[in-house]
């Protein structure tokens, strides 16, 4: 059984009286594997949130189709399994934290009595405790992206989808939501979640998707992705290179930066170090440092955004 | 505990903790009670005074509260987007309508109740009797709310609060002036104006019918058929009106 299998998923909007269509989201095809974590990677609108919407079905799919956990989306009951966080938590500010889990557990048709422990573990899990009597008007954003997060596992749901959840979080708060992810993998469940976030991304997501305008251009483990520890540049920082030697530096390829008495030299092929390190010792410079870049998931990202790494 | 249940308690719950509210009702018990220093300036007829007064009050601010306070309910929620998780958990989009109808249409019955035991109280008072009529006014003001409130649901179900509400008003306006509309199709005669003053004649909610506030005031009889019918034709309204929310509300994307 698949949490999440998405075919051919398409969402056009028509934009105005001109009716100008704008495709959000083109084509989609995905397969969540079970006890995965996905991360869903996409610059500023490129469709993740359409996308999600869709899933849950506050949007109706311009073509395409899409089961979760092999119940097709537009089956209300299946979201009894599944859990929500919508991007930047909108709530009803005059309910209490308490009350508002107590509400959202209703609605999955949990009693009063089930909830009461549910709630106390909810709120201790995204460190709430004490704002359990505070009306959700007074919440900070923080605080409401983590109230966010315990509405959306009060039914102990086996498919978790979250809308940029680290978002308005400061590092404690990313650390946490990253922490709780973990938790619910070992738990068994299945996380889809949508980011821009990347050192998140590359610290808990076992694979991940990248979304550029609408379409899906790589998906799989973040190592495969990535490429087994390539080294793509070297940057050497030197002090007191001779006017000659950085010529030299520039022959063999590489590019040099003044910075007072200092001199960058970035290499891009890694090959050609050794020679760099030689010539700096014939000059007698003095190295400072000599860093290896290796391809980052940033760097696969903005390749496939499209924008040209400086 | 059912679902409708839930949202509709979860509504009645928002709608005590919104200020205006009280402020409505206040300002309504306030009209109603001055009717009897009003009464005093004017000589001989005051029981029917505080009567018109009171039965008035009871009725404007019963639509002002069913449209401010209705419109609220649904496309704010759209707005502010509270509804996204609503939609996300397993509640089809008709039982989050239904259940905030009636969450509101128990926010009226209280403040009715409240307001109409404030009016009782002050006939009263004023040592003229209770008659059963009254209550058969109160009654019937009720039932245009509830039309009413079906009017704001199924007009916030596609459109922004601010246009709701003014829809909403001006059906009640227009829904008061419906005979006129007949009248004056009458006498244009066979006409495309006429069919569409008669197609509005039958489309738009009849509210006099449920104005038996003169007759109760003046003593005239109010047959329980009549009452019968004006209740059948309120719920038959309410109920298409809601049909019709519910299959808008159904196709609609949460953008
Ligand atoms: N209601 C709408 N009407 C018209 N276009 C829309 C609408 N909603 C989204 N879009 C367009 O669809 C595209 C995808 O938007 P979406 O919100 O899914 O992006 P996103 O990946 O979630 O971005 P972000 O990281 O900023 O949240 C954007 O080009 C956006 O302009
Ligand atoms: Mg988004």
């Amino acid at each position: 059984m698949k949490p999440l299998r998405i075919e051919g998923l398409t969402k056009e909007f028509r934009l105005g009286l001109g009716r100008q269509r704008v495709v959000a989201l083109d084509r989609l095809d995905l397969e969540v594997e079970p006890g995965e974590i996905f991360g869903f990677l996409g610059h500023n609108g490129a469709g993740k949130t359409t996308t999600i919407k869709l899933l849950l079905g506050l949007l109706a799919p311009t073509a395409g189709r899409a089961w979760i956990l092999d119940r097709p989306i537009q089956d209300v009951a299946v979201k009894q399994h599944v859990g929500f966080l919508p991007e930047s938590p909108y709530f009803y500010e005059y309910l209490t934290a308490a009350e508002f889990l107590t509400f959202y557990g209703q609605l999955f048709g949990l009693s009063r009595q089930a909830l009461a422990k549910k709630i106390d573990d909810l709120l201790t899990m995204v460190s709430l405790a004490d704002a359990r009597h505070l009306p959700l008007r007074k919440f900070s954003k923080g605080m409401l992206q983590r109230i966010g997060l315990a509405q959306a596992l009060v039914n102990d749901p086996q498919v978790v989808i979250l809308d940029e959840p680290m978002s308005g979080l400061d590092p404690i708060g990313r650390r946490d939501v990253r922490d709780i992810i973990l938790r619910l993998k070992d738990e068994g469940k299945t996380i889809f979640f949508s980011t821009h976030i990347l050192p998140d991304v590359e610290m808990i997501c076992d694979r991940v998707g990248i979304l550029v305008k609408g379409q899906l251009r790589a998906v799989g483990a973040v190592h495969e992705l990535v490429g087994a520890a390539t080294v793509t540049s070297v940057e050497i920082l030197v002090e007191r290179l001779a006017e000659a030697g950085a010529r030299e530096v520039e022959q063999l390829g590489g590019t040099v930066v003044r910075r007072g008495n200092q001199v960058l030299i970035k290499l891009d092929d890694e090959h050609k170090t050794d020679q760099v390190v030689d010539l700096i010792r014939r000059h007698a410079g003095r190295l400072v440092s000599l860093v290896p870049h290796k391809r980052s998931l940033e760097d696969l990202f903005l390749k496939e955004v499209g924008v040209r790494h400086a | 505990m059912n679902r409708i249940t839930v949202i509709a308690l979860n509504t009645f719950r928002e709608t005590l903790r919104d200020k205006i509210l009280y402020n409505l009702v206040f300002f309504g018990l306030l009209l109603i009670s001055s009717a009897i220093l009003l009464s005093t300036l004017t000589i001989g007829e005051q029981a029917k005074i505080i009567q018109d007064i009171g039965l008035a009050s009871i009725n404007v601010f019963g639509v002002i509260i069913a449209i401010f306070v209705g419109i609220g309910l649904v496309s704010k929620e759209i707005e502010k987007r509270t509804i996204f998780t609503i939609i996300a958990k397993p509640v089809p989009r008709y039982v989050f309508l239904l259940g905030k109808y009636s969450g509101l249409a128990l926010t009226l019955l209280v403040n009715v109740g409240i307001m109409a035991a404030g009016f009782f109280l002050t006939v009263l008072v004023s040592k003229a009797g209770v008659d059963l009529a009254l209550v058969k006014a109160v009654g019937l003001i009720f039932m245009e709310l509830l039309v009413i409130t079906a009017v704001a649901v199924m007009f916030s179900t596609f459109t922004t609060p601010t246009l709701s509400a003014t829809f909403t008003l001006a059906i009640y306006v227009i829904g008061h002036l419906t005979d006129d509309l007949r009248t004056l199709g009458a006498k244009l005669g066979e006409s495309l104006t006429k069919v569409i003053l008669d197609v509005l004649y039958y489309s738009l909610p009849n509210l006099d019918y449920f104005n038996v506030k003169g007759q109760a005031v003046h003593g005239l009889p109010i047959e329980p058929s009549y009452l019968v019918s004006a209740a059948t034709y309120g719920i038959a309204y309410t109920t298409i009106l809601l049909i019709l929310a519910c299959l808008i509300f159904q196709r609609r994307d949460f953008k």
